[in-house]
């Protein structure tokens, strides 16, 4: 307590001390260069993810029996073509040479064939988000029907790189309702948990308690193989996110439980409560903003278990199906350890995967510690 | 203390009756029953089901009656006979099925859980003690990569170089000479050399996750007074932090076997299935495809079963290392 009797009350937020709650985080957040790089890291994946058309040179369902399984591409600049005039960027085109016996084709990029590469250029035709026809893509081969292939090919002769952009709006935005969910659900059952107390504390408690105890993976097989594979593709990712998400909220509901139950008795609720506030606005007023940036923190942190739990139901077969293309469909298709060792490249979908987890840790690790700015 | 033991096995009893009704649930949600998928089945054949056989069956396990009735068939069988049904599937009965299996299960999950302590105690100590060096850094990292990759992929990868770079698979948990071979002391020689690979593709994320609490438990301990005064005092450094801080930070240490025993056979589910390990995983896939419930609810059960006893050691554990917890 500040000695008040001797000075006169101050305008509140005025002046460099009084920095509001969310600078204060702002400015702890921004110290920590790991969590900021990845905070940036995700930001681009998501883009990447809403922008998938643009960004994706080619659709998920082109394919080319021209060249199944083949290498990716390097990315080289300033090469020449045949007619001699001078590319910024291209890549090299393939010669391929067909087994005799058994079939498979051997493929060697070939330094003097150049495919140029531009930016903004024409190709397929597609409709983003559905609604709009366009054909610019933000990269590609110039000239329609040269192959590009940057991930390499998968075994129909599918671009890898274009399936990893688009399955990236499947698995990062079902992390993401799943949050939602969980979010809902978790702010509801703690909350009514810790603000109530009682005996409605201890059956939430003794829920979180049982559904942390069942072994997930295979509850979420079991729930997962109910789904009628006959289903529309968007109900089975609507179920598959509601499957994710009736697990996760327990650890929300933990931390909101926590923070009600330590604020329950704090001076400034007890303040509101006498003053006369109804009981909704201190919850929504008073309550839930001063441990909203705990609850972003947590949130952030339970993104990548989602996203990971998709990737290894739709991987078992039992997630999202072909058509949809997720990561999980995609590593689908490296499950299979003899196409996997003459065409690693089919990892490469996982190296996005492990990217998103990865960042997505360091930033709800930095944002949990940033969010208390008045600690110490 | 035994009070408390036995206290803490009569609350199971509630937890386990939910596990069962959820387990019976889950696996009645798919349409239909296995007899109409194998009527189904054998009607493209153009071959009939024997249609009194059908009836048979029907009337065993009670398909025809309500799912509590159902429930109940299943439920009492496995208590008081020791039959979990008839896997549909197999045309054995389940219980002939998951034993073995299920040992395995355990065998694979205890063995790692012992490798994530044994790697993440020294590994978590060092890291805090040693604060921003650079093994510090290293051993973060790589805990990270640990918790980011997904075992299936981990798993994946490492079969891959083992095939690329040794011309070997690396698959299962046995040599084919000894896959269907008796229990003998070369059986379980072959299991050890065959172990190391899910160990460690399950341990890492378990690893990495123990080796940051452990971290940051004893960062917490090691900034308090009284470990300042102890150095003061000039007790020997490694005194000093193995008596007091260690012991404190140890604490959430144990009780998280409480979660990572699930999380373990969680993960060896699906490693299994990648592996190809002879355990319960790749039998629970295979049971929930084919729609053979009665295989799939076992399974799910037992392995919650195996999950709650784990809790129960954990918490076991915990009361006998931490004099402060009240038994009460």
């Amino acid at each position: 307590m500040t000695d008040t009797a001797q000075a006169p009350i101050v305008a509140p937020r005025s002046g460099p001390g009084s920095a509001g709650p969310w600078l204060l985080t702002w400015r702890r957040f921004k110290k920590h260069r790991l969590a900021l790089v990845s905070g940036v890291v995700v930001l681009m994946i998501y883009f990447v993810a809403l922008f998938a058309e643009i960004i994706a040179p080619f659709s998920t369902e082109t394919y080319s029996a021209n060249y199944t399984y083949a290498p990716p591409q390097l990315v080289r600049m300033f090469g020449t073509d045949a007619e001699g005039s001078t590319h910024l960027f291209y890549v090299n085109d393939y010669t391929v040479k067909i087994d005799p016996i058994s079939l498979s084709r051997a493929f060697e990029t070939d330094p003097n064939k150049v495919i140029p590469v531009g930016f903004f250029v024409r190709g397929e035709p597609y409709k983003l988000w559905n609604l709009f026809d366009w054909d610019v893509h933000l990269f590609g081969p110039q000239e329609k029907g040269h192959p590009f292939y940057l991930f390499g090919a998968d075994r129909l002769g599918r671009d890898v790189f274009s399936r990893t952009v688009h399955g990236a709006r499947v698995s990062m935005s079902i992390g993401l309702v799943g949050v939602t969910i969980s979010l809902l659900l978790g702010i509801f059952l703690g909350g009514i948990s810790g603000y109530y107390g009682g005996w409605i504390d201890e059956s939430v408690q003794r829920l979180v308690e049982f559904l942390k105890s069942i072994p997930t993976i295979p509850l979420w097989m079991g729930l997962a193989a109910a789904i009628p594979p006959s289903l529309d593709p968007l109900m089975v990712y609507f179920w598959i996110t509601v499957i994710l998400s009736l697990l996760g909220w327990t650890d929300i509901a933990r931390v909101v439980r926590g923070r009600f139950l330590s604020l329950r008795t704090e001076d400034f609720v007890v303040a509101a409560r006498l003053d006369g506030c109804r009981q909704q606005r201190i919850i929504w007023r008073h309550m839930v903003p001063s441990f909203m940036s705990h609850i972003i923190a947590s949130v952030t942190l339970a993104i990548p278990g989602m996203i990971l739990a998709e990737t290894a139901l739709s991987f078992l077969g039992i997630g999202l199906r072909p058509p949809v293309v997720s990561w999980g469909v995609l590593l689908k298709e490296a499950q299979n350890i003899l196409a996997v060792s003459s065409a690693p490249w089919l990892f490469l979908p996982g190296l996005a995967v492990v990217i998103a987890v990865l960042t997505l840790n360091f930033l709800g690790d930095g944002l949990r510690d940033a969010v208390d700015p008045y600690a110490r | 203390m035994f009070s408390f033991i036995l206290r803490r096995i009569l609350l199971m009893i509630p937890t386990l009756i939910a596990i069962s009704v959820v387990t019976f649930i889950v696996i009645q949600l798919p349409p239909g029953d296995f007899l109409t998928a194998l009527t189904a089945e054998r009607a493209q054949q153009n071959e009939t089901l024997d249609s009194s056989l059908v009836l048979a069956l029907r009337e065993r396990y009670g398909l025809d009656q309500p799912w509590y009735t159902q429930y109940w068939l299943w439920i009492s069988g496995i208590l008081f006979r020791g039959d979990f049904g008839q896997s549909f599937e197999w045309n054995l009965p389940v219980s002939s099925l998951i034993w073995d299996r299920l040992g395995l299960t355990l065998i694979v999950s205890v063995t790692t859980l012992v490798f994530v302590w044994l790697v993440s105690f020294p590994v978590g100590i060092y890291s805090a003690v040693r604060q921003h060096s650079p093994g510090d850094m290293i051993a973060t990292f790589l805990a990270f990569l640990g918790l980011a990759i997904p075992n299936f992929l981990m798993a994946l990868v490492l079969m891959y170089f083992a095939s690329r770079f040794f011309g070997q698979s690396v698959g299962g948990l046995f040599s084919p000479e000894y896959a269907n071979a008796g229990w003998s002391l070369g059986r379980v020689w072959d299991l050890i050399t065959h172990l190391w690979l899910p160990v460690l593709v399950l341990g890492s994320s378990g690893a990495a996750a123990l080796i940051r609490i452990m971290r940051a438990n004893l960062l917490d301990e090691l900034h308090k007074p009284y470990v300042e005064i102890a150095r003061a005092r000039g007790v020997s450094e490694a005194r000093l932090i193995f008596k007091y801080p260690v012991r404190v930070a140890l604490n959430p240490f144990i009780s998280t076997v409480g979660w990572v025993l699930p999380a373990l056979i969680s993960g060896e589910v699906i490693t299994a299935i990648v592996l190809s390990l002879p355990t319960a995983g790749p039998l629970l896939l295979n049971a929930l495809f084919s729609q053979d419930m009665y295989l799939a609810g076992g399974l799910i059960l037992l392995l919650s079963v195996l999950t709650l006893v784990g809790t129960l050691l954990s918490d076991i554990l915990l009361a006998v290392f931490d004099p402060r917890i009240r038994y009460t």
